[in-house]
């Protein structure tokens, strides 16, 4: 059986500069992928040309084995969930319309069922007690699990997570990372741009490490943690174990 | 002052009954300025280069040109073209393009003031850009255009007067009407000011309760 994600050859150029010189991994179902990489070396353009929010030059991205093309890109994007750094919560709607919304307008639920469906999501992620509030009444951490119930209610196959708890304190990180640590060990398809030691090492199957827009290396945390094989990766790591200093309290790196 | 009392008890009748008409204007004309000032601002924003020169011009030259050479080019200019209108058709016509360019440019303020990731969620999440404006930023930009739309509301509540150049019977030729009638222009014209002051009181309160409902926090700016 073929990988659920297959992204091929991804190319992208900003103006002379190109950020992606040639991506290619797969997502198998129920793999949770962490991607990391010195600042600027294309992981968050690698996430947004996976669903087309940025158009690659060349490569192609497949799910479930169907190509990814401009005319089915609305229906791709229903199966892939897309987790902001910022959360990008509507901020007009209270929680549980943020997260009925997509069921209701996109994929064509009654209200009844997209609200029940956002409830179970909510309390999937321990909010349920928030569905009234609007965004900007709520913290950083309890923001990105809305933004993940969100993602979850539509569903999808694979949810993308770009540096989902940077733009948090430090104390609000582990919240967040709670959460999708379980939605991997439910089995959740994740590919996640993250700096978590903690996360990659305990959720991930794979590590990812991206340099200059290429993958320089990949294998289980184990290895590319213990064992990193190139010396850009080592420094790497130990740049961000120096900013981090232990794993628990970890603050986003680079 | 018990005989102003009288004159404004004869009168006021009269000058009420123009008060449908004022605000039949005013209500078309708007809601024309509502709609047309939306696509115009689409155009402005998302347009392609025809469309994006053509709703600039168009809000340059109406914002440029006082409203009632607009009216009367509409009314009595047209017609030279074969393009005739009554009164208040021509009236609601002219004050309805002329708003249209204003609230376009208010409309594109708010709509580019929504953060771009909100856009970017909804198409993420499977929108259309045209479900990403109606669902997500539209709503949103709405909220935050209500004191700008109040006061360009207001304003052309007040404009309306001018539909008396080209004959339409709203309240300010009436009171004009009057005025020649009585030779009391004085007071005929502290009356019909006091109507208005009426109207467009009611009018900003009712807004003002509009804009206290749609409130959201972390939307709105200030207050
Ligand atoms: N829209 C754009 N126009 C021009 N250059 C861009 C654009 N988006 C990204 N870049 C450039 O592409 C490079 C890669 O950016 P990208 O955001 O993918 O990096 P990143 O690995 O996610 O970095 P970070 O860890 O800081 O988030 C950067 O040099 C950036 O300046
Ligand atoms: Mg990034």
């Amino acid at each position: 059986m073929s990988a659920l994600l297959e992204v091929e050859g991804i190319r992208k150029k900003y103006g002379q500069f190109e950020v992606l010189k040639g991506v290619s991994l797969q997502l198998e179902r129920g793999q949770a992928k962490v991607v990391m990489g010195p600042s600027g070396t294309g992981k968050s353009t690698l996430l947004r040309c996976i669903n087309y929010l940025t158009p690659p030059d060349a490569g192609t991205v497949r799910l479930d084995g169907e190509e990814v093309v401009p005319r089915n890109l609305n229906r791709i994007r229903q199966q892939v969930a897309f987790v902001f750094q910022d959360f990008n919560l509507f901020t007009h709607l209270r929680v549980i319309d943020n997260i009925t919304i997509g069921p209701r307008r996109i994929l064509g639920l009654s209200k009844t069922e997209a609200r029940d469906r956002a409830m179970r999501e909510l309390e999937r992620v321990g909010l349920a007690d928030k569905v009234r509030a609007y965004p900007a009444e709520l913290s950083g951490g309890q923001q990105q699990r809305v933004s993940i119930a969100r993602a979850l209610a539509m569903e999808p196959k694979v949810i993308l997570f770009d540096e989902p708890t940077s733009a948090l304190d430090p104390e609000l990180t582990g919240e967040v990372v709670n959460v999708m640590k379980r939605l991997a060990s439910e089995g959740m398809t994740m590919l996640v741009v993250s700096h978590e030691i903690g996360f990659a090492r305990s959720a991930a199957d794979e590590i990812v490490f991206m340099d200059g827009g290429h993958i320089l290396e990949q294998g289980p945390p184990a290895q590319l943690f213990d064992a990193p094989q190139h010396e850009r990766t080592r420094r790497f790591l130990r740049m961000i174990g120096d900013q981090v200093g232990d794993a628990a309290a970890a603050g986003e790196g680079a | 002052m018990s005989d102003f009392l009288d004159f404004a008890a004869e009168h006021l009748p009269y000058i009420l009954a123009g008060v449908p008409t004022t605000l039949a204007l005013w209500i078309l004309a708007i809601t024309f300025g509502f709609f047309f000032g939306l696509v115009l601002a689409w155009c402005r924003i998302y347009g392609k280069k025809p469309a994006y020169w053509a709703s600039t011009g168009y809000i340059e030259i109406f914002r440029g040109t006082p409203m009632l050479v607009q009216m009367l080019f509409i009314y009595l200019g047209l017609p030279e073209v074969g393009l005739t209108f009554d009164p208040f058709t021509a009236a609601v016509i002219a004050i309805g393009l002329n708003t249209s360019a204003y609230q376009a440019e208010y409309f594109r303020g708010a709509i580019q003031s929504i953060p771009q990731g909100q856009m970017t969620a909804a198409r993420a999440m499977g929108m259309s850009d045209l479900q990403g404006l109606i669902f997500i930023v539209l709503p949103q930009a709405l909220r935050r255009v209500i004191p700008q739309w109040s006061n360009e509301a207001i304003l052309e509540l007040k404009f309306t007067s001018i539909a008396f150049a080209i004959g339409v019977t709203e309240i300010t030729a009436r009171a004009e009407t009057i005025g020649f009638k009585t030779f009391r222009f004085f007071e005929i014209f502290l009356i019909v000011a006091a109507v208005y002051f009426v109207l467009t009181a009611t009018v900003a309160q009712i807004l003002h309760i509009v804009e206290r409902r749609t409130a959201v926090p972390g939307l709105t700016l200030g207050r």
